[in-house]
């Protein structure tokens, strides 16, 4: 089906199932322990041996020599694969580094060996006994000493933020040389670590020349193609299966280490092999959010009117990597008749960065968004009525090109009424509450809405169940779930009649979970394969498909009305198809929008910030299930407020490395950190998203809240940090003296 | 892990016998600590002598007034005791700002006292430790030192002692005793029983091979307000950036100890006589000749202002 003119009014319209606070249709089985993930997949790779990943301990350099007769000799050990057997191997989509292969080390705990055993004890215990010679080499890991440097690129995050290496409307500087009212200030964002749930992990296991990986992984076709690749193997003899991840966040679009050495491992072991990295690994081997430095410039009139804005953004990675996306909101959350965006990029030997949930807009909107918070003081205005006053609906560099549907300002005044906004005291440092300073921020939060062609079979069986099969992932944000209620509405039966089926490579290639696209493009996918089966079931049962209403498990037109499981009476119906987005997806600017409230409290002897309450108000089109679509968002806002208050893969610039790779170090916040979140969805539709008229919300929760962190952080104690995550040592000198 | 041997003596002086006959042998309890460290054989006994099975596990009044404490007392169980929550109010509450629910009822009092430091070089064995390899070299002196010791290290480690309730101990002037293998007690005060690193940031405390810690006393209640502050990124779980474990009577005397800063729990007898005079002659007393990283100079500041807020909610 190809997606190019806006919706009409189509089966999803009616809401019967769609659209309904369903509870996950997975949530039974993760709560019980009974979704198998990758590393549990007993049922379908028994007997399989343990490989344990060993990373190299320098950070840039050669390996001259791997010395593996002891870990050989060890008890249990069925196999030892080191990087020096291999010739380079190739790199999968969006790789930056090598995963395996040769002697050349890029960073830290880069894959040099897989040790597999018979248990994973034996084979972490042997993996010790590998010794390894290196020829270590002098490395870049300081992104401040770095930055002089850094050399203006384009980039693409991929999911959905890209641009340029400079792009300019107007005359900006001019503009901003002649503005009443200036400010420019500088400010770093830290590198940042997924950090989720689940680590990378897969089984493999051969059959001849044919390969099986249970994985987790977001993205099954870039897996797919990237394996076969790397593997050298063709893709018709690859299969990846992926029905569960425990989290993503980016960390697992790509292929890692995880499937190459399970794969590697099984082959010289001649068995199935499972590998999962180690929460080390996690943090050096994979990928990270790269740290930033931004410039935030904004002249405006006394009124409060931008009329010039400036973002740019320095960020560092390994020679083939991207830069890190930041500047690319900028380009449409104001307006701004004159503007001036850019991202340098330093070469940088620490390990590769890459997508972490939504990459650009995160660290971008953290800054920005204090930067707004802090010219709105500079004027003398309302943070709230300042960002009404400079909304734009059209694209600010392209002012024939309307948002598809925008409305930021119904976010913020909903969110100033709901929060108390009012009752907040605009000078700084004046509410105390006990041992607290109390203080409330906002910002504006804004992604970009990208839409992914995404196809789905869908099956109707003898019994009138209905079965979809798509590669489309469930990475904990509710894809069952929402696919169940788009099968069930389109074809009239009730949830429990329904049956979903993810992540396998044998079925129809879909948008995969990425960029807050999954969740729109993978319904729409699944809505056209229900179109073309409504049309078979339709003909079957002797009607016209156009009148034909499917409701209550039966097929009905004028007084006719037959049930549904009829039209599978002599056997299965299947059909398939795929959306495809066209033009009108480009003709105008599709993106969500939202507004975050938070109090915090800052304890005024220790400076310690804690979260007090927080409110997001999300406009993302319609909202598939606002259960689900909630607990994304607070998600989001429970990760911004890491990325502001803690989250930081802390450098050592001397030895090249993210020095606290464990959760002990490596601190994010928990449900104990964050007493109360809110979430609200402003009821809108954009019909140019897609039939289903939902858009993507699963990384807009993130977008924009640490700046309302750090803005109320602001608020509470009238100090204002640059430097993120606002940790209490970057207060301290500042506060006021001790009671 | 490397593989071990395992055994489970019968009493405290068997136990001890049993590591002072093996090399390379330690005592086993809650194994919250140790088991971590020997999967990633930053630890590797060849011999585990589990002590769960020798009964120290009551807390019990002493003549003198005090509590005696079973080495093997879970720290839930020991927070939670009616007579600690009473009269040591500053134990129970270091406790319960340490670790998680489910660590502290698998954790014991004994192998608290000897958790061992959370200096990331010192988990990453890929990295310079003296504590982990002698002389290999301290990679955190030059690395990454935001958690680390401000006062009381050395040129071969800046490792702290991370744990809370050995702060609480040593305001409170506790006594570790223990058995030895030829069955001698010794008793050993809380302030001569975690060193400083020295040139030997090896050997963390004062125990000697195969010494077996069997019970901690602590004197008669000291009365005061009982304060226990620990300051930390992330309110949730985490370790302390620093922390004050506080006595402070109605006359606004009192003691004070230090967590987070040194690699013991950190209290000068002189610096707390000025405690009724506020925090900040205290600790420029208590951490005169502090010699912090660039990295964590604010600890000092910190300790100041943590004292502060310890004073202010004693005096509540």
């Amino acid at each position: 089906m190809k997606f190019d003119t806006p919706a009409g009014q189509n089966p999803i319209d009616r809401l019967k199932v769609v659209g309904k606070p369903t509870d996950r249709i997975d949530g039974k089985y993760k709560t019980t322990g009974t979704a198998p993930y990758a590393y549990e997949r007993h049922d379908a790779a028994p007997d399989a041996a343990y490989g344990y990943v060993l990373g190299a301990g320098i950070s840039k350099g050669r390996v001259r020599r791997i010395d593996t007769a002891a870990a050989r000799r060890a008890p249990g050990v069925l196999a030892v694969v080191t990087t020096l057997e291999h010739p380079r191997l190739e790199r999968g989509m969006m790789n930056a580094a090598y995963l395996f292969g040769g002697d050349e080390i890029q960073h830290y705990h880069q894959a040099i060996a897989v040790v597999v055993a018979e248990t994973f004890e034996q084979a972490r215990a042997a993996a010790f006994l590998v010794k390894v010679a290196y020829a270590p080499v002098a490395g870049k890991f300081d992104l401040a000493a770095e930055a002089k440097g850094a050399k203006p690129v384009p980039g693409d995050s991929g999911e959905g933020s890209g641009g340029n290496g400079e792009e300019r409307v107007g005359d900006f500087e001019g503009a901003f040389a002649k503005a009443p009212v200036q400010f420019d200030e500088t400010y770093s964002t830290a590198d940042e670590s997924h950090a989720m749930m689940e680590p990378h992990a897969t089984v493999a296991a051969w059959d001849g020349d044919r390969v099986t990986l249970w994985t987790s992984n977001q993205m099954i076709a870039w897996g797919h193609e990237s394996l076969a690749k790397i593997l050298g193997v063709p893709k018709e003899k690859v299969r990846l299966d992926a029905p569960y991840v425990g989290g993503g966040f980016g960390g697992k679009l790509f292929v890692r280490a995880d499937a190459v050495l399970a794969a590697l491992g099984a082959r010289a072991a001649k068995r199935p092999v499972k590998v999962a990295l180690t929460r080390p690994l996690v943090m050096n081997n994979t990928t990270h959010r790269p740290a930033t430095i931004q410039r935030v410039r904004i002249g405006a009139t006394k009124d409060g009117t931008i009329t010039a804005i400036a973002h740019e953004s320095t960020s560092g990675n390994l020679p083939d990597g991207d830069p890190e996306t930041a500047v690319n909101q900028t380009k449409l959350l104001y307006a701004g008749a004159n503007r001036l965006t850019a991202m340098k990029l330093a070469h940088l030997d620490l390990p590769e960065g890459n997508a972490m949930r939504a990459p650009g807009e995160a660290p971008g909107l953290m800054v920005l968004e204090v930067a707004m918070d802090e010219m709105a003081e500079k004027l003398g205005m309302d943070p709230v009525e300042f960002r009404i006053r400079n909304d734009t609906q059209v694209d600010p560099s392209d002012p024939k090109k309307p948002f598809s549907h925008r409305d930021l300002v119904g976010c913020l005044k909903l969110g100033a009424e709901k929060f108390g906004w009012a009752k907040r005291n605009p000078k700084p440092g004046q509410v105390r509450d006990g041992q607290w300073l109390v203080g409330i921020g906002m910002a504006a939060a804004f992604r970009n809405n990208m839409v992914m062609k995404s196809g789905a079979r869908v099956r109707l069986g003898r019994d009138g169940v209905v079965t979809v099969e798509t590669d489309m992932t469930d990475i904990g944000t509710g894809s069952y779930t929402i696919i169940a209620q788009t099968a069930a509405e389109m074809t009239g039966v009730t949830l429990d009649r329904v049956v979903v089926c993810l992540g396998d490579s044998n079925y129809p290639v879909s948008s995969g979970s990425g960029g807050q696209f999954g969740g729109n493009s993978s319904t729409a996918g699944v809505y056209a394969a229900c179109v073309k089966l409504r049309e078979a079931v339709a003909q079957k049962l002797g009607f016209n498909a156009t009148d034909a209403m499917f409701e209550d498990g039966q097929v009905r037109a004028g007084n006719r009305a037959v049930p549904l499981a009829q039209a599978a009476a002599e056997g299965e119906l299947v059909a398939e198809d795929t959306i495809e987005f066209g033009d009108v997806s480009k003709e105008q600017q599709q993106s969500t929008f939202g507004a975050h409230f938070v109090e915090v409290g800052v304890d005024v002897d220790t400076a310690e910030v804690r979260v007090r309450r927080m409110l997001a108000v999300c406009a993302a089109g319609r909202i598939l299930n606002p259960k689900s679509a909630r607990s994304q968002v607070i998600g989001g806002m429970v990760m911004g407020t890491g990325a502001a208050l803690m989250e930081e893969l802390a450098v050592d610039t001397r030895r090249g490395f993210f020095v606290n790779h464990d959760l002990a170090g490596y601190e994010v916040p928990v449900h104990a950190d964050i007493p109360h979140q809110e979430v609200i969805f402003l009821d809108e539709v954009d019909p140019m998203s897609s039939p289903m008229k939902a858009k993507g919300v699963g990384e807009l929760g993130i977008c924009g809240v640490g700046a309302a962190v750090a803005n109320a952080v602001y608020n509470a104690t009238g100090i204002r940090v640059r430097d993120y995550p606002l940790t209490l040592d970057k207060l301290l000198d500042r506060m006021p003296e001790a009671a | 892990m490397k593989s071990f041997t395992y055994e489970r003596p019968g009493t405290p002086a068997e136990a001890a016998a049993a590591v002072a006959r093996t090399p390379d042998a330690k005592f086993i309890a809650g194994g919250t600590n140790l088991l971590d460290l020997m999967k990633l054989q930053i630890e590797t006994p060849t011999h585990l002598v589990d002590v769960n099975g020798l009964g120290l596990d009551r807390i019990e009044a002493t003549a003198e007034g005090g509590l005696r404490i079973g080495a093997l007392v879970r720290n839930t169980d020991l927070a939670a005791d009616p007579r600690v929550r009473k009269d040591y109010g500053v134990l129970s509450r270091a406790l319960l700002a340490g670790a998680s629910g489910q660590l502290r009822n698998k954790a014991t009092t004994a192998g608290n006292l000897l958790q061992r430091t959370r200096c990331p070089y010192f988990y990453d064995t890929a990295q310079a430790c003296n504590k982990r390899q002698p002389g290999s070299g301290c990679a955190a002196l030059d690395g990454v030192s935001r958690q680390l010791a401000v006062i009381g290290g050395s040129e071969a480690c800046i490792a702290t002692h991370p744990g809370d309730m050995a702060v609480a101990m040593r305001v409170l002037d506790a006594t570790v005793e223990t058995v030895d293998a030829k069955g001698t007690e010794r008793k050993i005060a809380i302030a001569d029983f975690h060193r400083l690193p020295g040139d030997k940031p090896e050997v963390d405390t004062t125990l000697r091979p195969g010494e077996l810690i069997t019970a901690v006393t602590l004197p008669k209640p000291l009365g005061g307000k009982q304060v226990y502050r620990k300051v930390r990124d992330r309110a949730s779980y985490a370790f302390a950036l620093v922390s004050v474990a506080a006595v402070v009577q109605p006359d606004g005397s009192g003691r004070v100890a230090f967590g987070g800063v040194a690699h013991k729990p950190w209290r000068s007898e002189e610096a707390e006589a000025a405690l009724a005079r506020g925090a900040k002659p205290v600790t420029d007393r208590a951490f005169s000749g502090a010699k912090p990283t660039h990295e964590n100079a604010f600890k000092l500041k910190l300790a100041e202002r943590t004292l502060n807020a310890a004073l202010t909610q004693a005096r509540a």
